[in-house]
């Protein structure tokens, strides 16, 4: 929703600090993520990912998120999708060239980045998107990726 | 002016294409020198367009290098990676460029290939590509309703398989290609002779063979394995076993392979409906090269 994603901009470093708290513990859940399997936590994680990431940041679920990098503002939600900053097409107020009405989502992710403490990642070039993830948990990806650092990203659950 | 595959085939001639897949190069050299071998004995030859789902040189570009160095080209064009503003962007440019011939393709799925992340377009599909490049060529006109000055002069191909055809069986997909305007048809590799007696017939009932030219696909197979492998995983494809089995006892398995396509070359130009043979052979344009030379089909050919 959009005001909603508004108010996830304004609230960034609020929602900064929650996910520093929320990360670690998927890490320190991991021994039990495994257990129950992560395939299997797959669909119910998506499930709860999307709910959850949806209402506040109108996530699409890309695989990836960036959102601790760009401000707490979807970069999925550019009308191009660009991952690394606006295009040249911003309007004086703001605005987005493809949706004049919406703010751009690159511009809110500037604002949102200078609340948090860690705002500076946005600087860092992010990687085109794997369009093989869409659909994924990023949570469940990110939480293997820290405990079993593998050389290949952590690709789509086996189904 | 009209091409050469379109010429041949209009005179009545049994016409011979070739296919080559572009190298991974940054200069046209090494095209040109795939290629060479062809000039002369192929009709044109098709230039595939991201085969697996990889990145090789523009098929674009290489049917332009072929067109500049008189080989004609078949620019295979694919959905998976163009939306239809490209799409129709490249059908112009290969219209300046002396491209002639085109065929419309799905293509592979991206998860197909080497790049399994990229996205996948598939903006548009295969009827609608069709239906663009004849609207652009007969009516000269863009979808957007926008002219396109002077018209494109494009001859449209669609693909197929073909199929142990059931009982009743309508070539409901092919006939909607014909309607949305394809001019010829080039076939995925056919080596079951019989199967294809059968499903021509079985085109023959919907009046297939008289309103589009249908090219077989065959081929010199490399080895027995190579049979194997098309069997076990190309859709459609069925290399009989006495085929296997020869190619599995020659001394010599290219020479046997160059045989066994040129006894199927002759044996398919007998056949009532079919209107040539497009012969594909993953790099062994050479292979594909002395095949048409030793089946003696151009020398039947009416004097043009």
């Amino acid at each position: 929703m959009y005001a909603v994603r508004l108010w996830s901009v304004r609230n960034a470093r609020l929602l900064e600090r929650v996910y520093d708290l929320f990360e670690p513990a998927l890490v320190r859940l991991h021994p039990l993520l495994r257990r129950i399997g992560y395939d299997r936590l797959e669909k119910p994680m998506e499930v709860v990912e999307r709910s959850v990431k949806g209402l506040l940041f109108d996530c699409q679920m890309c695989g990836r998120c960036a959102l601790s990098s760009t401000g707490m503002s979807c970069p999925m939600n550019c009308p191009k999708s660009l991952r690394n900053g606006p295009c040249g097409g911003v309007r004086l107020n703001g605005h987005c060239e493809v949706k004049p009405e919406m703010k751009c989502v690159w511009v809110q992710a500037w604002e949102g980045s200078r609340r948090m403490d860690e705002g500076d990642k946005i600087l860092e070039c992010q990687k085109p998107v794997d369009h093989s993830l869409k659909g994924t948990s990023a949570w469940l990806r990110r939480t293997r990726e820290l405990v079993e650092p593998a050389a290949e990203p952590v690709k789509k659950a086996a189904s | 002016m009209t091409g050469q595959l379109e010429s041949v085939l209009r005179r009545g001639d049994f016409a011979l294409t070739a296919e080559t897949t572009p190298p991974d190069a940054g200069t046209a050299a090494p095209v040109v020198a795939r290629v060479a071998c062809l000039k002369g004995l192929a009709d044109a030859v098709n230039v595939t367009d991201g085969a697996g789902a990889r990145a090789h040189m523009s098929a674009l570009a290489a049917a332009a290098v072929l067109a500049k160095n008189g080989i004609e080209p078949v620019m295979q064009m694919t959905l998976r990676d163009r939306n239809r503003l490209a799409l129709q962007a490249d059908l112009m440019g290969a219209g300046a460029l002396d491209v002639r011939n085109i065929l419309c393709l799905r293509g592979d799925d991206v998860t197909a290939g080497d790049q399994p992340e990229a996205k996948a377009v598939f903006d548009i599909d295969t009827l609608t590509l069709v239906r663009t490049a004849r609207a652009m060529r007969d009516d000269g006109l863009l979808p957007a309703g926008r002219k396109v000055e002077p018209r494109l002069r494009m001859f449209i191909g669609v693909a197929d398989t073909p199929l142990e055809p059931k009982p009743g069986w309508r070539p409901d997909g092919l006939l909607a290609k014909l309607a949305a305007g394809a001019d010829f048809v080039q076939t995925q590799y056919c080596f079951d002779v019989g199967l294809l007696r059968r499903y021509l017939a079985a085109l023959a009932d919907h009046g297939v063979p008289d309103n589009v030219f249908l090219i077989i696909g065959i081929g010199p197979i490399a080895s027995a394995r190579a049979a194997r492998w098309m069997n076990d995983n190309l859709f459609g494809v069925s290399v009989p076993a006495p085929i296997v089995e020869r190619l599995e006892k020659a001394a010599d398995p290219r020479a046997e392979s160059i045989r066994i396509c040129v006894e199927l070359m002759q044996e398919i130009a007998e056949i009532p409906g079919v209107a040539g043979a497009h012969l594909m052979a993953p790099r062994a344009e050479e292979a594909i090269a002395e095949a048409i030379d030793a089946s003696g089909l151009l020398s039947r050919r009416k004097a043009a």
